[in-house]
């Protein structure tokens, strides 16, 4: 089945089966490996994108209801990893193994769009969909705090530096 | 022929020359590598790199490239080890780039990840490397300026000259340090820990920038030219073998490209497991095409297994006479009969699965008689073993890459999935993608074992315990067990130590076992055996101290003030002071005993020795008089020696291995029926969420001994200190798990 629909700002076209979800069709059609398979029951939340700036799990999205979506994913949520919620991310050092953090950012990101200084019990609620095998929930908590920190002060600069002491850059490789 | 036959003989003598330099090279370090490169012709690298050995490469253009030798799988090795090699070495850890190293055990021996083992294996190994690359180039350095390197100190990348306070930067040095003879291992000297300015900082994962970023990093991201997609469908019954399929069906199902029959080479339980391949232009369509997939099973013996049947079997097993003794000190009866209260008391857990979040995959490429594997293993080096010998290929044409792992937990430790995908790619004649879902994640694991533990134990008048029994009834070869010699063959990870505690601290003691047949497949899950025993025994110790009439935190330091002398001195058993100091601390940062808690609302300790560290635990958690349970709070109290090498994470891995033991706790059980496993997703085998995550306060003691691991020793404690909170709170004592099948409620 042919469908329009818009990723990450791009106009794209894809053909394929009715029924194959919108996380397949970003990850071997797309070959935009950012969102991840957990559990394709819609429990875990690896696979969590915006579908008009709202947070959905894509493994439960078939081919046939994505004409005319507006998709963002991890890739599209800014073009250097400079969002505030990324830099939180690598500030407080969240990921353990890591796989469940796109779909966690996506989550934390549309949470801080819609509510810009979230309570603890607002981020529970918000993030109690996304499951990290690795339990790095305390972090995560202390990174959507840190980002609505940073946003609240200057919307479009970059994250503080400082959220931790002593601590040393990140090599990139 | 073996990896080792592949080490020309040149090399063979170089690296036993050396190791018979020293005796941590040839046993501890065990590096057949590090020493590899260390011969005086450092190979020189075009463009005036400067390679001093396997894992550092100086460049040209400043930069530094360190090797991370094992596998990442959340353990934060990947950051931990560099740091190591970058702290004695002397350079920015801002300059430092790192690189994933693919399995090569010639270079890199040992490339596991598993046992905690890696922060004991590498400590002084490690740093050694980095200080012979920073000797050479001090070296390098004095003799340009002709002074004695005495005179020489560096920091940043850079050497000074004390005495004149000329400096030379590395990259300046890089081609004159290639002829520098490199120093022997154990004659370098090592940094003194206080002048550190990496270890013992807060590093972030050097993945961190790509995993925000969504870059492709894991084993599932991998994507081979001409790839095409596999699924591959299993027994559900364990041990089941293919009758019959439906292929002809399967083949003309969309996108199918091939669909074949796999037969088993292995044991009935591990190696290559017989089922059905389906291979197809993209995953979704490969697994399409499964759901018409219709299979014959040969289920085998397994098919009457039942949690019923293994429970009966255990109970009738634990009536009688133990098949083995495996450690007996003093008069047991003679102590029973004369003590002033004797408790019984029977304990149960499950299996469980370990479900790391991404599914289990590997993409592999047969050409030309060679075989190119890209996998998320934790252990590559069983891996190519597992592949040689199913596939009849040679292991010197089989190449590892390392792909980041989302999630280990012990499961990757066993390399089903490497050997499936390996063996449909030689098949299909394409590189092929093989992806498991969730559902053949929980119906094929290599489970936790469930355990029973059957307890007979006393106190005398004054509280003292003065007799210990406990009856273990377990998994293993049932045929083998009761001959009394060699080591008992207990099933994978479904084992106890002679030496267990509370071995060695209660005169009169017994432990025994007895095992069923296995007929589930199981393995190593976090804190192997401890994850289980700890719980059991920590419940039960408890049980005495409240026979006793005593605070169940001093009852156990009473408990360890009663140490008997060993045989030889601790044979790697727990050292007491060490258990001591942490319970000392736990008690004064949770303010244990200090406070009235409401009913419904109690504390519970326990302690642990695993994988070398020492963690006592106190949980405090309330139950509501409906019989919900809230975690409120864990304070850990851990001593992992010396030195905590990155505190970030570390206090990652303990988070961590603290809300695992819950998440276990809670509610994770796989139960068999019809010889299969009935769970099949997170829908019925809950991961912990947010909203249940308690707070975890931890505190260091640090103490005099060498660094040890963190990937396990922190959640063993807490499954018991939880259950004996539940006890305070409720006086409903938690003998068997998860603590859903319980009724908590209370009035
Ligand atoms: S993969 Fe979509 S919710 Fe788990
Ligand atoms: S970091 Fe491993 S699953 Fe979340």
């Amino acid at each position: 089945m042919k469908v329009s629909l818009t990723v990450n700002g791009k106009p794209t076209s894809i053909d394929a089966p009715p029924d194959m979800p919108l996380l397949w069709v970003l990850r071997d059609v797309l070959d935009l490996k950012g969102a991840k398979y957990g559990c394709g029951v819609g429990q875990c939340g690896a696979c969590t994108v915006h579908l008009k700036g709202s947070p959905v799990r894509s493994c439960q999205l078939p081919v046939s209801a994505l004409q005319g979506a507006e998709v963002t994913t991890i890739e599209g949520l800014s073009p250097d990893g400079s969002h505030p919620v990324q830099r939180a991310w690598d500030e407080i050092d969240v990921p353990q193994c890591g796989y469940c953090q796109a779909g966690q950012i996506m989550s934390a990101a549309a949470l801080l769009a819609r509510n810009p200084s979230p309570t603890d019990a607002q981020i529970t609620a918000a993030m109690n969909g996304n499951l990290c095998r690795c339990a790095t929930y305390h972090r995560i908590r202390d990174a959507i705090h840190a980002a609505a920190a940073t946003s609240a002060v200057t919307p479009s600069a970059p994250a503080a530096t400082t959220a931790r002491p002593r601590q040393a850059g990140t090599p990139r490789n | 022929m073996t990896l080792d036959a592949r080490v020309d003989r040149r090399q063979f003598l170089r690296v036993s020359a050396l190791a018979g330099g020293g005796l941590l090279l040839g046993t501890i370090l065990d590096f057949g590598a590090g020493t590899e490169l260390f011969a005086a012709d450092a190979p020189k690298v075009p463009g005036g790199e400067f390679s001093p050995n396997a894992f550092i490469r100086l460049s040209r253009d400043g930069s530094v490239t360190i090797i991370a030798k094992n596998p990442e799988v959340g353990q934060g090795i990947k950051t931990m080890l560099p740091m190591l090699l970058a702290e004695e070495l002397d350079v920015d850890w801002t300059t430092v780039k790192i690189e994933q190293a693919g399995l090569d055990t010639v270079k890199y021996t040992n490339q596991v990840a598993g046992g905690s083992s890696a922060t004991p294996n590498h400590w002084i190994p490690l740093r050694r490397v980095g200080a012979a690359a920073r000797a050479m180039l001090v070296g390098a350095a004095a003799q340009t300026w002709s002074v004695p390197t005495a005179e020489c100190e560096t920091s940043s990348a850079t050497v000074t000259h004390r005495p004149t306070g000329r400096t030379l930067r590395y990259v300046d040095l890089l081609e004159r340090a290639a002829t520098i003879p490199a120093p022997e291992l154990d004659k370098v000297t090592l940094k003194d820990p206080k002048s550190f300015r990496i270890i013992g900082t807060r590093v972030r994962g050097v993945d961190n920038h790509a995993i925000v970023t969504g870059k492709p990093l894991y084993g599932i991201d991998v994507a081979v030219p001409g790839m095409l997609y596999a699924v591959y469908e299993k027994s559900p019954v364990f041990g089941g073998r293919v009758k019959s399929a439906n292929l002809d069906v399967v083949k003309r199902e969309p996108g199918v490209r091939g669909a074949f029959v796999v037969e088993p080479a292995g044991t009935d339980l591990t190696g290559l497991l017989g089922g059905v391949a389906i291979v197809a232009d993209s995953w979704w369509l490969a697994r399409s095409a499964r759901k018409k997939l219709q299979v014959e099973w040969d289920e085998g013996a397994g098919a009457a297994l039942s949690s019923t049947s293994i429970a009966s079997n255990a109970a009738a097993l634990a009536k009688q006479a133990p098949q083995r003794s495996l450690r007996r000190d003093g008069d047991i009866d003679a102590a029973l009969a004369g003590a002033a209260k004797v408790v019984r008391a029977e304990y149960f857990y499950p299996f469980i699965a370990h479900a790391p979040l991404e599914p289990q995959n590997c993409t592999a490429r047969f050409a030309d008689g060679k075989l190119e594997i890209w996998a998320p293993t934790q252990n590559p080096q069983a891996a190519r073993g597992l592949v040689a010998r199913a596939l009849g290929i040679d292991e010197a044409a089989i190449t590892i890459h390392l792909t980041r792992g989302g999630g280990g937990f012990g499961r990757r430790l066993m390399n089903d999935y490497v050997v499936e995908a390996a063996r449909i790619a030689k098949e299909t004649g394409t590189p092929v993608k093989l992806l498991w879902t969730r559902e053949d994640d929980m119906h094929h694991d290599f489970y936790r074992s469930a355990g029973f533990h059957n307890f007979t134990g006393a106190v005398d008048a004054s509280g003292k315990v003065v007799a210990w029994r406990n009856h273990f009834v377990s998994f293993g070869d049932a045929e083998k067990f009761p001959i009394a010699t060699g080591n008992p063959p207990f099933a994978a990870g479904a084992g106890i130590g002679a030496g267990e505690f509370p071995a060695r601290f209660v005169p009169n003691f017994a432990l025994d076992a007895s095992v069923m047949q296995q007929f589930v497949p199981t393995g190593f899950l976090r804190a192997p055996g401890s994850n289980g025993i700890a719980y059991a025994t920590q419940s039960f110790i408890d049980e005495l101290a409240h026979a006793a009439g005593k605070d169940p935190l001093q009852f156990r330091l009473d408990l360890l003030a009663g140490e008997v002398p060993a045989p030889s001195p601790q044979q790697g058993g727990l050292v007491a002071s060490r258990v001591r100091g942490v319970l000392e601390l736990v008690r004064e940062k949770s303010g244990w005993g200090t406070q009235k808690l409401p009913r419904g609302t109690g504390m519970g300790v326990a302690f642990h020795f695993s994988h070398r560290g020492y963690f006592a635990e106190v949980v405090q958690a309330t139950v509501s008089r409906v019989g919900a349970l809230k975690v409120d709070k864990v304070w850990v109290a851990a001593d992992v020696g010396s030195q905590i090498i990155n505190p970030s994470g570390a206090e990652n891995q303990v988070h961590g291995s603290v809300l695992d033991g819950i998440s276990e706790a809670l509610a994770q059980e796989i139960t068999i029926d019809k010889g299969r496993a009935v769970q099949s997703n997170f829908t019925d085998f809950p991961l912990i969420r947010m909203a249940q995550s308690p707070p975890v306060e931890l505190h260091w003691s640090l103490t005099e001994y060498p660094p040890t691991g963190l990937g396990e020793p922190a959640l063993p404690p807490v499954v018991p200190a939880l259950c004996n909170a539940i006890y305070a709170a409720t006086g409903k004592r938690i003998r068997s798990l998860p603590l859903s099948k319980h009724d908590l409620s209370w009035s």
